[in-house]
Order: C-alpha cells, then structure tokens, then sequence
C-alpha cells in the first residue's frame, strides 16, 4: 500500500484517533488499514448508526467515518445526533450511494465531508488532512519526526 | 426491458470490479430471466424499494470470489476462509450496486437501497410479469461473475410526479 505521510493531531502530535463506523466488517477492516498507512490509530468500530452514537460517547474520536446505509439506524441520522451533542465532532461519510441528494443531505446534517466507495487511499488522505486542518491538526512530512 | 434502468449496473460492474482486480472485465453473457435463479457461488443480495423496486443478486463463482477477497483485502485470502470471502463479496454488491443507485438517482429516478445480506439459498424467487429480470456474466482475470437484475419501475407514479412538475 502506499506511503503517506502521517497525519498528527497538532495539540499534542499524537496519532489521530478513528472510529469506524460500517455494517460491514470487512469494509471496517479496509478502512482501518487504510488509516493507519495515514498514522491514525482506529480507537473504535461500529456496525450501526446506535452503536456508533454509544461509541462516539465513550471514545470521543477525532475522526468518524461514517457509512450510510446501516441496519437499524442509517449513518446520515446517525451523524445528525452525535454532531447535535458535540457540534465540533468530525464525520466523514464513506458510502457507494453517493447521489446528490444523499450528499447534501448528509452535510446539512452535520457531516464534514463525503467519500465515495471504492475509496480510494489518496482520496481519503486528502479528506482527511482537510477536515482535521479545520481545527488546526496539520500533516507532517513522513521524516519529520513524526 | 427498460436499458436506461440496466445501463448503470453494467456500467458501474465494469468499473468497480475493473478497479478491484486492476485488470478490464468484459461482458460475457446477457440473457432475460426465464427461471428462478440459480447461484453459481458464493453470492450477495441487495433490495431496493421506492420508485423502483426488486432485488439485485451479486454472485461469483468461488475462485473468483477469493481471488476478489484477496483483491479487496491487500493480503492472501484463502478459500477456507469463507466467512470472509462471504463478507467480500457483499462488500462489492454493496459498491457496485451503491454506484449504480447513486447514478440512476442522479438521473431523477427515487428509491432506497438496503444494505447486502448474503444470499445462501440455492434459488432466488422466479421473476414476475412486471419484473424486469437480466442476468450478466461477466469475464474477469479471476473468473466468472454474475449478476442478476430484477426491477419494477413504478410508472404511475412517476408520470404523476411528471404531471406535477409540468
């Protein structure tokens, strides 16, 4: 896989701490071994929307990656209600149902940014580096001491 | 046989399952559903319900199936790993299916999918007079893979919404 240059938080220069959130395990593997070629380190993982919610509350991430279409409660509803107690939570959706209609209706719900399935590595890293530089977290080169 | 419903799953098959294996994939068989369907692997179903309704079933015959798992895994999956080969293989409906959702939703066209559960059965349900069933074969680097289109568009109800908007 490639290499990225690990993305810190910049209060501390620790990794960043991820919660995966997809019915599917195998995605959720994906998805953590992605991260973690990004230095992020995956704190939590959740199937559905209301395991999501529980876990958002007992982990505090910094970074939520969110599928949408879930059993029991979708991740669009899901980002609504964690971002509806914690306003500066960071939720990326990552989904295939990518329509226009999806889409914004998951940003006016409180999500930060959206990633199409398949996703692709670079893709996600940019993504990421975006929403964690919302709050001052910045990327650090892969020989910077990081 | 409604192709502007059938186009985005050919379309988004070919570039998913293209970018998986890294290699083009060709169409191989096409043909309208006569029977119930029969699995040729290891398969995953996906529903869809509102404007357009009916199911999708992603099926590939086990070589391919582990070959994709190990595709999508970045490590070497073998085939006694079937629990998460199973979970491969729904994870690429979900995709595939998901892209083509997304296009036709684009296209004005307003249902919701549910999320991929596998399909174990021997046979899936025969299609019915107003379903729209296809089946694909598709000729990959790693071996065959199917999918089988079974859709109802709801008409009425999109001339209505016409009727409004015009």
């Amino acid at each position: 896989m490639e290499k990225f240059a690990p993305v810190k938080r910049s209060e501390d220069g620790q990794p960043v701490r991820y919660l995966i959130v997809d019915d599917s395990v195998f995605a959720r593997k994906n998805l953590a071994r992605m991260v973690e070629t990004f230095g992020g380190q995956v704190i939590g993982e959740a199937g559905d929307g209301v395991s999501a919610i529980a876990e958002y509350e007992r982990l505090t991430p910094d970074i939520v990656l969110m599928d949408i279409t879930m059993p029991q409660m979708e991740g669009i509803e899901a980002a609504e209600k964690i971002v509806r107690d914690h306003p500066s939570a960071r939720i990326v959706m990552v989904s295939s149902v990518g329509y226009q209609e999806n889409i914004v209706a998951a940003l006016q719900r409180g999500a930060r940014h959206f990633v199409q399935k398949p996703v692709k590595p670079e893709v996600l890293y940019e993504v990421i580096k975006y929403v964690m530089r919302d709050d001052g977290t910045t990327a650090r080169g892969a020989g910077a001491g990081a | 046989m409604r192709m502007d419903l059938i186009q985005p799953f050919i379309n988004s098959a070919d570039a998913v399952l293209a970018q998986a294996l890294q290699s083009p994939i060709s169409i191989e068989t096409l043909s309208m559903e006569e029977e119930a369907y029969r699995r040729k692997g290891i398969a995953a179903e996906v529903a869809l319900t509102g404007e357009i309704e009916g199911r999708i079933i992603f099926d590939a015959d086990l070589a391919a199936a582990v070959q994709l798992a190990s595709r999508l895994a970045g490590v070497e999956v073998s085939e006694t790993n079937e629990e998460l080969v199973r979970e491969a293989v729904c994870e690429l409906a979900n995709q595939i299916i998901g892209n083509a959702v997304t296009t036709l939703n684009d296209q004005g066209f307003h249902f919701h999918v549910r999320p991929p559960t596998q399909h174990t059965s021997e046979q899936g349900s025969r299609s019915s007079e107003d379903t729209e069933a296809l089946v694909m074969g598709f000729n990959t680097s790693s071996g065959n893979v199917f999918m089988n289109v079974a859709l109802r568009h709801h008409r009425r109800q999109t001339l209505e919404r016409s009727a409004v908007a015009g």
